[in-house]
């Protein structure tokens, strides 16, 4: 049990430090890295909810993006035709219509495409859902009303009660109340019947089928989830930045996730969220170091595929876990 | 972990110690990715602003601090918000895309920042988005364009083939050439654009050819620009499908298709508000002192860019320090600088009314490629959106 | 619509197609041999070019650039294999595609910082720049035939060498049963590299036949990369056959949708939705082909019969 208390404790005192530091930077006149902590804290959603189906189901999803850039549009295209006219059934700016919305939408298109998705394996699986992904794309660069590739302009945040959104400290509160939350949702998930199906299918799928269980329907069902969660993410991104573009669903994008997941340690809880962490900081050092911040961070991804295997998770907990 | 986030802690109290006796501008621009070109271009320019004023606005020392966009909208936000929040900049400016611009400006506007484009130039910007902080050194996206539509009308040209990228620019473009023109647009391509941009247009240009059009009008801006030229020199279209440009032929391309020796951009039209050739005292000292630096002559955008600083510096030295904002608002709507247009004044948006030449492109007294000026097509051009800002 | 801009078309789609297949016959050698997913072969393109470019300006002639650019691409490519792709080939598919994600910001970035953002036009012989009129109204650039020609060589090249030769035998060996090739005592690791040479290769020589249409620039090669998949993923991975087939099926397809979708639809709808909606279909049409090959047959066209 001992290795348990020791990761319960990083856990915390990490989640400790994040909910703390952002707020202790905007009072003392940093209110650049608040912003960074909230970014920071959406991206870790995104990446919480791409482990679920990538970490603990081995479903290599490279075109999460597109979730992540449905939620935001879900946000940002009913409060343009707010803003601008047109569609009055769909021009709101109410957090409850627009952010439901957003999990709504993002629910069937995973449903959607999950279902063709999850007949392939392997590498097809990883390249035909970045094949949706750039659809996706290409279909929302196509729609000129809602700005194309300049990307939709909302100056307006969604309104819910008792907090306002325009105030940064309460816009990073919710962010970080949501990232607790999805961990949460995800440990819930993974420690109950259905993610162990998950899991058991991932390490040997035969045997699972030959239990008797419907692997295909479990797949889907967190594929559903994982795309939901996401576009929860995406909703929030919306407001964080006021500015949806296509650009948020390109395929590096995606990219980005995976990585997030894999360098703090696939199929942790915390993982995703260190993962998170460490590259929007090693981001920023680096680019404020150098424009040709890319060498030294594409050097590191290698690195960290290449001699860190497990994540920072593995590192931190040390060799005995290795093998789960 | 820890070490790391008190370290950046370090780093983000030390920089928010202000320095009180200076004007700190942002300059949000492209300087990775193969868009780099023009980003290096308008950081040269703007350098070269701060050293003929000799690093000061009045009595106050410039500084420029330039932040990579990655040609990509979320990070020009990004870079813009650091801007603004952390090094506590006084104006920023620069832009090369729209949609960067679009993205990054309720960054800067809601900071109180005055934001200043030095290229991008979208339609909203000057008409329904128009803010009182806002100004350009550029154009609207429709004024080059409408000025290639009125010099193709002049030339008799009777049916036009129209390419560009599918983009909100690349649109603009060809509405803008679509609203002056009043001869036959016999077909028109929006090809693929952004990160897997189209650079093959071998499609195209066949029908192009079949279209049996009188000219061809494109916008293909940075690196997609030589590849159309080098096509169109290719397929042999010269004499019968002759190139009217707009932002595709520049000061950043001609150099490349020298080397290259593509003799097809030779006398091809491009309209701009700005030349090389302009006879005006800042504009001779600018490409001078340009070329001597770089080696070669600058480029619109750095011609913009140069503007934007030495605009900001007029303002800055006028008003002599950066608190009183509206005494600044009133020192930049004023214009009071050395453009290396020459007169520079701004219309009621906030956007240049400016003069719109007809450029050809020639090889200088040296042999080195360039453009000259063939007659003026507009004088004191207002752009369309100007009656749509509320102001 | 008139014959011979639909022949000129087709032709302009066999090119795109055939540069296609150079560049996913390297990626589909690789990933059937070796299993290895390689992100950055695009980036091996993006070096063919810009090696061949510079070396154009060197030598003053485009053939002798090529000539020496093609070893000089294989031997990066045998660097990238023994230090990047080697240790990579015991992990997961996961593990291939974050790695060599790497490698792209790795390369783009040197790419940036050797020959600066700028990129680099390429200038032609001039008997390779001119125009050949196969009748009165068909009338194309010759450096586009040499393309064709190139590529339809390097494809029967490839052909004789994975059937008629000792390594092509070992190749094939490999794609079905690397095991067995190697309890034959066969020197699997310079097989590897080998292959991994020859894919890199054939990416450079893509490479540096767009360069003097579209220059050598920076991120070039990722913007093919996903279409090269996309050919790869569609005719089968492992499969030659397969990849030749699909490469050329996507280079017509995706040009032939540039060019007369705009005109299919305005047979169904009003010519400006028809205008607004055709590049939005012609840029989505080669990844909704995958989709619907994929919902159809779930291994690709081809699929390689043994594993």
């Amino acid at each position: 049990m001992s290795f348990l208390t020791r990761r319960g404790w990083i856990s915390a005192v990490v989640m400790a430090l994040l909910a703390v530091l952002p707020p202790v930077f905007f009072l003392t006149g940093n209110a650049f890295y608040l912003d960074l902590a909230t970014r920071l804290s959406i991206l870790a959603i995104a990446a919480v909810s791409l482990n679920l189906i990538l970490g603990y189901g081995g479903l290599v999803s490279f075109g999460h993006a597109a979730f992540v850039g449905l939620g935001a549009y879900a946000v940002g295209i009913p409060a343009h035709h707010w803003l601008y006219g047109g569609l009055d059934f769909l021009a709101t700016t109410s957090g409850f219509v627009q952010v439901p919305l957003a999990v709504a939408v993002t629910a069937l298109f995973a449903l959607i495409t999950g279902a063709v998705c999850l007949r392939t394996k392997g590498v097809y699986f990883i390249m035909i859902t970045m094949a949706f992904a750039q659809m996706i794309y290409y279909l929302i660069v196509s729609i000129e009303e809602y700005g194309g590739d300049d990307g939709l302009v909302i100056d307006t945040r969604s309104e819910l009660p008792l907090i306002d959104l325009d105030n940064p400290l309460q816009l990073f509160g919710l962010a970080y109340v949501s990232l607790l939350v999805a961990m949460l949702l995800v440990r819930m998930i993974t420690r109950s019947r259905f993610g162990m199906v998950l899991q058991g299918a991932k390490g040997n799928e035969e045997r699972m089928v030959t239990l008797g269980f419907n692997i295909y329907a479990y797949r889907l069902t967190a594929y559903v989830i994982s795309g939901a969660m996401c576009g929860y993410a995406g909703a929030l991104l919306g407001n964080f930045t006021t500015f949806i573009s296509p650009e948020m669903m390109d395929w590096s994008r995606s990219g980005e996730l995976m990585f997030m997941v894999i360098l703090g340690g696939a199929a942790t809880t915390l993982g995703p969220v260190l993962g998170a962490i460490a590259f929007i900081v090693v981001e920023e050092i680096l680019s404020s170091f150098t424009i040709y911040w890319h060498l030294p961070f594409g050097l590191m991804l290698m690195g960290v595929v290449l001699f860190a295997r497990g994540g920072l998770m593995g590192l931190l907990r040390g060799r005995r876990e290795d093998g789960e | 972990m820890k070490k790391l986030l008190t370290l950046t802690l370090a780093a983000g109290l030390m920089s928010t110690a202000a320095w009180a006796e200076s004007v700190k501008i942002g300059f949000v621009t492209t300087l990775t990715t193969g868009a780099a070109i023009i980003g290096t271009d308008m950081q040269n320019a703007a350098n070269l602003a701060v050293e003929h004023l000799g690093g000061k606005a009045g009595n106050l020392d410039l500084e420029v601090i330039f932040a990579d966009d990655g040609f990509a909208p979320e990070t020009g936000k990004q870079a813009t918000d650091k801007l603004v929040k952390q090094d506590d900049v006084d104006f920023v400016t620069g832009y090369i895309w729209s949609h960067v611009l679009l993205a990054s400006r309720k960054s800067a506007l809601d900071a109180g920042k005055f934001l200043i484009s030095a290229n991008a130039g979208p339609s909203q910007i000057a008409g329904k988005l128009c803010d009182e902080n806002f100004f350009s050194t550029s154009w609207q996206n429709d004024q080059t364009p409408m000025a290639m539509g009125e010099v193709l009308n002049r030339q008799g040209v009777k049916s036009l083939y129209v390419m560009a990228p599918n983009y909100a620019a690349g649109k603009d473009m060809v509405a803008g050439v679509e609203r002056t023109f009043k001869g036959e647009i016999v077909g028109r391509d929006l090809t693929k654009w952004g990160a897997d941009a189209q650079l093959d247009f071998s499609a195209e240009l066949a029908k192009a050819k079949a279209s049996g059009a009188d000219g061809i009008f494109v916008f293909y801006p940075g690196a997609a620009g030589g590849a159309f030229i080098k096509q169109y020199d290719q397929a042999g279209l010269k004499d019968t499908l002759p190139l009217y440009s707009v932002f595709t032929v520049d000061g950043l391309s001609l150099p490349k298709l020298q080397a290259a020796n593509f003799q097809a951009v030779l006398g091809s039209r491009t309209t701009q508000e700005w030349d090389p050739s302009l006879d005006n005292a800042a504009n001779k000292r600018f490409v001078a002192d340009f070329k001597a630096k770089h080696g070669t002559y600058p480029s619109f955008y750095a011609a913009q860019s140069y503007d934007a600083i030495m605009l900001i510096a007029s303002a800055v030295a006028k008003v002599g320090n950066t608190e009183d904002k509206d005494a600044l608002r009133a020192a930049l709507k004023a214009a009071e600088f050395e453009s290396v247009r020459g007169d520079f004044k701004f219309g009621t948006n906030n956007m240049p009314v400016q003069n719109f030449y007809l450029r050809e492109v020639v090889a200088d007294a040296d042999g080195t490629w360039t453009t000259k000026v063939v007659e003026t097509v507009f004088e004191d051009h207002i752009d369309s959106y100007a009656a749509e800002c509320k102001m | 619509m008139d014959l011979s801009l639909l022949i000129i078309q087709a032709l302009n789609g066999v090119q795109l197609g055939l540069l296609l297949f150079l560049v996913a016959s390297g990626l589909t050698l690789v990933f059937g041999i070796l299993d290895f997913v390689n992100l950055a072969h695009g980036s091996l393109y993006m070096l063919g070019a810009f090696i061949c470019a510079s070396l154009t300006f060197l030598f003053g002639n485009f053939l002798w650039a090529v000539l020496v650019a093609l070893p000089l691409t294989g031997g990066i490519g045998y660097l990238v294999e023994r230090f990047v792709a080697r240790p990579l080939y015991a992990r997961n598919h996961l593990d291939h595609v974050l790695g060599t994600f790497g490698l792209i910001l790795v390369l783009d970035t040197l790419a940036h910082l050797i020959w600066g953002p700028a990129g680099i036009a390429v200038p032609l012989p001039h008997w390779l720049d001119g125009q050949i009129a196969l009748t009165e109204t068909l009338v194309i650039p010759s450096f586009r035939l040499l393309i064709i020609a190139a590529g339809l060589a390097a494809a029967a090249g490839l052909f004789w060498l994975v059937n008629y030769t000792r390594l092509g035998m070992l190749i094939r060996a490999g794609a079905s049963n690397r095991t067995m090739v190697s309890a034959l005592g066969i020197d699997i690791q310079t097989l590897f590299a080998l292959v991994f040479a020859l894919g890199a290769m054939l990416a450079g020589l893509a490479g540096m036949l767009i360069a003097p249409i579209t220059e050598a620039s920076i991120g070039m090669g990722n913007s093919i990369i996903i279409t090269a998949f996309v050919v790869i993923i569609v005719g089968g991975i492992g499969s030659m056959k397969g990849a030749f087939i699909a490469a050329l099926l996507i280079g017509l397809i995706d040009t032939m949708g540039r060019s007369f979708l705009d005109d299919i639809f305005k047979l169904a709808m009003s010519p400006e939705a028809a205008e607004t909606s055709a590049p939005a279909v012609s840029a989505m049409l080669i990844y909704i082909i995958m989709a619907l090959v994929l919902a159809l047959r779930p291994q690709g066209l081809f699929p390689p019969r043994t594993r």
